[in-house]
């Protein structure tokens, strides 16, 4: 008997080693796969501009917001990553109301949490449309490198590849939580007594906050 | 089964709590507000300068520890079991050879493109003729 009456012993059968649920372990190995593509992806983009004389400047090629015009570099994508953040807290609220069973704090926070999907959606439409109107496109580059001289449409090609990419993760991210949010509201996990799909969902969620700290560093900071 | 799911359900319910999410909120927050501290400090900077190039290199760092916040406490992986995280994160650690590898490649097919291909070297240097605000908008 190696195992003392303090150790739990884990790998006797009869419990899961890893104390996870096994749904929620393989959210973990989904987003764990997710992350080699984004990473892939943002390599992919790193060795491209290490590969590229030049590249345009971030501070002028994202200097646009609604309402208050150009000029501002920074100021829109800090709106965007503020809110993306936020809903991630929210996310968490309402996994930490279905740990204490209690529906209508799910509810609640899950409602935030997709309201602040939408309003990130949204602003990601915005700013996508305003490239667009000033000329840039998979294969169309109009912003000069920091020294003037001409770019190549590799900037934004990957520009518009990964946030896209990261926007389609938002979208289902929402969508998940929807269907969650009627999941609750007919008390389906009330039936089975416990609330662990929306920690699953919440893991997603999450992670799709985390990539976006990964492609906002990447892509307007750095 | 259900049992035992109700019941994982309040095993996995160690660390968290409302001050510890609050607490991770108000980080997340001061790294975020000093990395975009240091984006607008950077715009006066010269352009591949060394101080430039330091402030990405912190902008990274506080990049990751945004990301190690984000999983850590949000996703929970820090409460879980250690056998569990070794498998999550011992694989991700190939990251730190691609970035390595496939950087240096870059870099290196970059000098090499312009030691040796003239017309490439000549062609990025030329100036993108300057478009007055508006005009280079799609009709």
């Amino acid at each position: 008997m190696a195992t003392t009456a303090t150790t739990p012993r884990m790998w006797n059968g009869g419990r899961s080693p890893f104390n996870l649920e096994y749904g929620k372990l393989m959210m973990w190995y989904f987003l764990m796969s997710d992350a080699f593509t984004f990473g892939a992806f943002l390599i992919s983009y790193g060795t491209t501009r290490f590969a590229t004389n030049g590249w345009p400047n971030p501070n002028k090629v994202f200097e646009k917001a609604p309402f208050i015009g150009g000029g501002f570099p920074l100021v829109y994508v800090s709106f965007m990553t503020f809110v993306l953040i936020i809903s991630s807290v929210t996310m968490v609220l309402a996994v930490h109301e279905g740990h204490k069973m209690n529906r209508k704090g799910v509810v609640k926070y899950l409602i935030l949490t997709i309201i602040g999907g939408l309003i990130f959606l949204g602003s990601q439409a915005w700013e996508w449309t305003h490239l667009y109107m000033e000329g840039a496109w998979w294969g169309r580059n109009p912003f000069p490198n920091y020294d003037g001289t001409i770019s190549t449409t590799n900037f934004t090609n990957f520009f518009f590849t990964i946030t896209g990419f990261h926007g389609f993760h938002v979208f289902s991210g929402v969508v998940i939580n929807i269907i969650m949010l009627i999941m609750t509201l007919k008390g389906t996990f009330d039936k089975r007594g416990h609330y662990l799909m929306i920690e699953k969902a919440g893991l997603y969620w999450h992670f799709v906050d985390l990539v976006w700290v990964f492609v906002f560093t990447c892509f307007y900071l750095v | 089964m259900e049992h035992t799911l109700a019941s994982l359900a309040e095993e996995q319910h160690v660390g968290g709590g409302r001050k510890e999410i609050y607490r991770v909120t108000i980080i997340l927050s001061v790294l975020t507000a000093l990395e975009l501290g240091l984006g607008f400090a950077m715009m006066y900077m010269e352009y591949e300068s060394l101080e430039r190039h330091l402030f990405k290199g912190i902008i990274l760092i506080l990049m990751l520890a945004k990301a190690f916040y984000i999983v850590g406490y949000f996703m929970h992986l820090k409460h879980e079991i250690r056998n569990m995280v070794m498998t999550i994160v011992v694989p991700l650690f190939l990251f730190v050879w691609f970035i390595i590898a496939f950087l240096s490649d870059g870099n290196s097919f970059r000098n090499n493109k312009n030691k040796w291909d003239r017309d490439h070297k000549e062609r990025s240097l030329q100036q993108m003729p300057v478009k007055e605000e508006g005009t280079h908008k799609l009709e």
